[in-house]
């Protein structure tokens, strides 16, 4: 296994577990204020510091990669499911309207900054995780779409579709059956891609106040509450930057691991 | 050529008209009657259809849909619900801030992508393009709102170099306003740099492994001439396809970062707006940053046409 | 002193043994070819002399060319004799030229990297005039995807002789050519020798190729010489037993079984096939262009058929059309009398074997599901499908136990028994092979037309053999149908059409195809006992 696979795997681990264990245990109650012990800095009691509300940031983190990893998996989720039928069905019909209206539509949202747009959904619908969600998932969709379609034409200019066709099978058919599962392993690879962007973007989307609302807790808005403070207290800018970093770091990792590993002409060289 | 241009113009056109309308109609959908916002929860039912009529709030969808494209086309972008000044203006003087620090993030970008990607290629494998590459990966992973945060920390708070926000204005000199930008634009450019660098790396890799990269050094191009005389020009495909996302993206990140520095750019404009419920301005704002990276996404196409004979044949 | 003289030549690549102890020498004006099959390591000798191997090879022995031992001088010296004193063409003229750059400036850089001192333009247009692209025929403004592959190739091969090299080395130059353009460029490469001088050192793996070009051959075989000596003697009477075998493979003829035909199967009526061109102006009515052109054939019940004609003639359109998958604009095909395109049903009763044995399966499926998929359409019940499976699978030489096998754990040979398998699995009544030995190795393809021929006895087979190679098609074809731009300019008994073609393209086909002389032996043994 390589260096890139396993460190990767092993942050991403890290992540989701604890964001799992923040539901039975933290050490302290993530919204529970102390104003007497705020602002301080990591120690034996409290790991990562507290905040200006003396809350334990360490149980914010843990708590907040709850909300990065679903509000992530739901938009890679939405990507997925919208996306690889658009781009399977536009290969099927490469060169047919099918195709170019796809392929358009395709263009037409990658010519809307995403950040622009999720900004304006959010602040027409309300600020919140499922509008968040939303904003970020539509930007998956034609992300999905082409790696898709680009990962598919190659299959379908291969002969053993021509010989399934020369059987008999349909379109969808042989889209199912021996088209996605030659296209799998892209698919895996650019999904632990849109995962993290995903992180990025729930990050700077919370940020600027458009994220999870309070009380829920999310590494972005821990960020902005720490951005007037980080002269006095840089901990708290330091820890949920380091966090985001890492589990974006360990994504990209293992997507590059994954890729390697995956990638079936890098196989047959080492078998 | 011509033709090629022609049906990219088109295209363009037809974007326009498409994003156009899904801003319209998002902002229609939008809850709440500015009106109402504006006047105060304790307004007369007459004064409020008096402003109505006078934002043309009463007019059916379709009527205010094309007076608004066709205002914008004869650059006015109507009046703003909160100040009552024409939004041009209020996006004019904004521009003057968002535009400069994108195109020097742009620039700063490239500037150290090109070469890092260049370096990393041709040292494949060995310790340059390893540091290199973990480099990028961690450029990659930084949100640049929180690397912001951390040059304001080093930069301005401990050393004193820059001013930790705030805008100098061009009238204050050309290099005291691009001083003022010089921190959100590394903050901006590093994380697109090392994404630039990564592709520009990938796609010279690609094109090295291409037969005619071995005429070329069969012709007697040392390695590094041949990359440079062959390999450039055909990696440069990829790499200006990402060239023109990161446009649209470093406008859409300039709208955080001038949060971060308190910069008087379109993203603040937004927010403004936003929190005002100023939605025309949200609305001629988001149609401005979509009309900037469509064109700016029709020039790369033209630039591939320029760069790849193919393109200009085909179709 | 030898132009080229290599010596002892050992050459690892990670680790992995590529040539063991090789050793040659070639003079200037000579030709000398090195053959083998595909893994014999005779491009990477080629490699060796320009010095361009991958960064992992362990070289040792020595290359002189020219008295000076290439593996001991510094890459900026090396860079100073490529293209210049050593120069090299490529097997792949597709892709060995750069998209970007007009093909003129392609050729002028050699000129204007080692001869500072002339007019790079002028000695670009004079090396493009000698290998046959004067300007006023082709621009030296085109790039080279606006060029045919016959004339990139010309384009590559103006680039090497451009500074007038003392030693070409040509490695496959004419694999990815069709059969006149091939012949061309070998007289190409001939007049350039003769002319200049040089040492040519041809790369092929084409026994026949080599049989016309060369004065002398090296036979190489997993990156040793096995044998080496002047042409005619060699190919008279070949010493070591692997050239035997190459030679006998490369002649390989079979004795297809007599069946008797019995009423018409496939008849083909007058089809035409049209593409729509893109529009070159806005409102132009959109032009076509004729793929297929009014063709019409019969195939009975029993027959072999070839089909043949070199890239771009329609036969692969043609092909599409009678498997149903392409859409006709004239005519009718018809398979026992019932049209191909629409009926379903008809699909059972007509396979394919394609060229490719890597691309033609699906690498995440194993053989049984692989080979059974003809079945899709058919109500055939399980246990008879797996019952099939095992065998066909013996039928066409591999184990019922192969069935739960990857593809990738076969050979290209294996694989192609797959392909068969995979056709014969429904008992067709028509089987098309598409090109389906072209990607072989002599030696494989020997094995795989032994099998066609056994088959035919035992299925009493109906096909319909594509290809471009007329030996191919001279031994497992009753009747041959040569196809060009289109249309059926001739057809007849195979045996006839080729020895006393009628129509000026096959003639011209029949003359361009390199022949190999048949070794003394051989000849002996076909004579007919009396």
């Amino acid at each position: 296994m390589s260096r890139a696979l396993a460190l990767g795997g092993c942050l991403t681990v890290l992540v989701a577990c604890a964001a799992l264990m923040s539901f039975i245990w933290t050490p302290f109650d993530h919204a529970a204020l102390n104003i007497p012990a705020k602002l301080q800095t990591p120690n034996g009691t409290h790991w990562f510091g507290t905040d200006h509300f003396g809350r334990d940031i360490f149980s914010m983190i843990m708590v907040g990669a709850r909300t990065s990893i679903a509000v992530a998996f739901v938009a890679v989720g939405i990507g997925v499911t919208l996306g690889v039928p658009l781009g399977l069905w536009a290969a099927a019909r490469q060169g047919g309207w099918v195709d170019e209206v796809i392929m358009r539509g395709n263009d037409l949202i990658f010519a809307f900054p995403s950040l622009v747009i999720a900004i304006l959904i959010t602040a027409v619908f309300g600020a919140g995780a499922v509008n968040a969600i939303i904003a970020i998932g539509i930007f998956n969709v034609p992300v999905f779409a082409r790696v898709t379609r680009g990962g598919a034409l190659p299959i379908w200019a291969r002969e053993f579709i021509l010989a399934a066709r020369v059987a008999g099978k349909g379109a969808t058919r042989i889209s199912i059956e021996h088209v996605l599962p030659n296209i799998a392993n892209l698919l895996i690879v650019q999904a632990t891609i849109q995962f993290s962007l995903g992180i990025l973007a729930e990050a700077a989307l919370s940020y600027v106040g458009l994220g999870a609302q309070p009380p829920t807790p999310s590494w972005g808005r821990m960020l902005a509450d720490a951005q007037t403070l980080v002269s006095i207290a840089p901990h708290m800018a330091l820890v949920p930057g380091c966090a985001i970093i890492l589990t974006v770091l360990g994504l990209n990792l293992l997507g590059d691991g994954l890729r390697d590993r995956l990638d079936p002409k890098l196989q047959a060289a080492r078998t | 050529m011509l033709r090629y241009t022609l049906k990219r113009l088109a295209s363009l056109l037809i974007s326009l008209a498409i994003a156009s309308l899904v801003i319209f109609a998002v902002i229609e959908v939008a809850p709440g009657d500015p009106a109402a916002f504006m006047l105060g929860l304790n307004a007369q039912e007459d004064t409020l259809a008096a402003l109505r009529a006078e934002l043309g709030l009463d007019q059916s969808k379709l009527q205010r849909y094309l007076a608004w494209v066709s205002g914008m086309v004869q650059g006015d972008f109507g009046t703003s619900y909160q100040y009552r000044t024409p939004v041009s203006e209020m996006i004019a003087d904004r521009l003057w801030v968002s535009l400069p620090l994108a195109l020097y993030a742009l620039a700063l970008s490239t500037l150290i992508a090109f070469p890092a990607g260049i370096y990393a290629a041709s040292r494949r494998g060995k310790t340059g393009d390893v540091a290199v590459m973990s480099a990028t990966q961690l450029g990659v992973a930084i949100p640049n709102f929180w690397f912001a945060m951390m040059l304001v920390l080093v930069f301005a708070i401990n050393l004193r170099w820059f001013g930790a926000g705030g805008f100098a204005g061009w009238d204050k000199g050309f290099w005291a306003a691009l001083k003022s930008l010089t921190l959100p634009a590394i903050a901006l450019a590093l994380p697109q740099a090392a994404i630039l660098a990564r592709v520009m790396r990938s796609a010279l890799l690609d094109v090295l492994g291409e037969d005619f990269m071995r005429t070329a050094r069969a012709k007697g191009l040392s390695r590094a001439q041949a990359l440079r005389r062959h390999g450039l020009r055909n990696a440069l495909i990829p790499v200006l396809t990402i060239l023109g996302l990161q446009f649209s993206f470093l406008l859409a990140g300039g709208i955080i970062i001038e949060q971060v520095f308190y910069l008087p750019g379109l993203g603040r404009l937004i927010f403004q707006s936003i929190s005002a419920r100023d939605l025309i301005v949200v609305e001629s704002v988001t149609m401005l940053l979509v009309f900037a990276v469509i064109v700016v996404n029709f020039t790369v196409d033209l630039a591939y046409a320029i760069v790849d004979p193919r393109l200009r044949q085909r179709q | 002193m030898s132009l080229l003289s290599i010596q002892s030549l050992s050459l690892n690549i990670s680790g992995a043994p590529i040539l063991d102890d090789v050793s040659l020498d070639l003079e200037a004006g000579e030709i000398v070819a090195i053959t083998g099959e595909s893994g014999s390591g005779k491009s990477m000798t080629a490699f060796s002399i320009m010095q361009l191997l991958p960064d992992e090879a362990e070289l040792c022995g020595a290359v002189h060319v020219s008295g000076q031992d290439v593996t001991q001088l510094p890459e900026a010296t090396l860079c100073t004799l490529r293209g210049n004193a050593i120069s090299m063409v490529f097997q792949e003229p597709m892709t060995a030229l750069n998209p970007v750059q007009t093909i003129g400036a392609q050729v002028a850089e050699t000129v204007h990297l080692h001869r500072p001192d002339l007019n790079a333009k002028t000695e670009s247009v004079r090396a493009l005039t000698r290998v046959g692209l004067p300007p006023d025929q082709v621009s030296h403004n085109k790039y080279p995807h606006q060029l045919s592959g016959g004339q990139r190739q010309r384009v590559v091969i103006a680039i090497a002789i451009a500074c007038g090299p003392a030693l070409l080395i040509a490695d496959e130059p004419t694999t990815a050519l069709d059969v006149t353009t091939q012949a061309q460029i070998l007289d190409l490469l001939r007049q350039l020798v003769r002319e200049n001088g040089m040492g040519l050192l041809m790369i092929t793996h084409d026994l026949a190729v080599v049989a016309e070009m060369a004065d002398r051959i090296i036979v190489m075989n997993r990156g040793q010489v096995v044998e080496a000596g002047q042409t005619a003697p060699l190919l008279a009477a070949p010493q070591h037993p692997y050239t035997r075998a190459l030679l006998t493979a490369s002649s390989h003829n079979v004795t297809l079984p007599e069946t008797g035909t019995n009423g018409p199967l496939l008849q083909v009526n007058g089809v035409v096939r049209d593409y729509v061109l893109p529009r070159t102006k806005l409102f132009q009515t959109p032009g076509h262009f004729r793929a297929v052109d009014h063709v019409s054939f019969d195939i009975a019940r029993g027959e072999r058929v070839g089909l043949v004609g070199e890239s771009g003639c329609g036969k692969s359109t043609l092909t599409r059309a009678i498997l149903g998958l392409e859409p006709i604009q004239g005519g009718q095909i018809t398979l026992g009398g019932q049209p191909v395109i629409g009926g379903l049903n008809i699909r059972q009763r007509m396979q394919v074997v394609f060229q490719d044995p890597y691309g033609s399966f699906n690498p995440r499926h194993r053989v049984a599901r692989l080979i059974t998929e003809p079945f899709h359409l058919s109500d055939t019940p399980q246990s008879e499908r797996d019952a099939r499976v095992g065998e066909t699978l013996t039928a066409v030489g591999l184990s019922p136990e192969d069935a739960g096998k990857y593809p990738h754990q076969f050979s290209g040979g294996q694989r192609q028994r797959l392909a068969i398998a995979r056709a014969l699995i429904t008992r067709p009544e028509l089987v098309i092979f598409d090109e389906a030995v072209s990607a072989l190795d002599v030696s494989v393809r020997a094995q795989i037309l032994d099998l066609i021929a056994d088959l035919c006895a035992q299925y009493h087979l109906t096909y319909l053999f594509i290809s471009h190679d007329l030996n191919v098609v001279r031994t497992v074809t009753d009747r041959v149908l040569v196809m060009q731009s289109g249309r059926i300019v001739e057809a007849g008994q195979t045996a006839q059409v080729l020895s006393s073609p009628q129509h000026p393209y096959t003639q011209k086909l029949l003359d361009a195809a390199p022949v190999l002389p048949p070794p003394q032996g051989e000849i002996d043994a076909q004579r007919p006992l009396v």
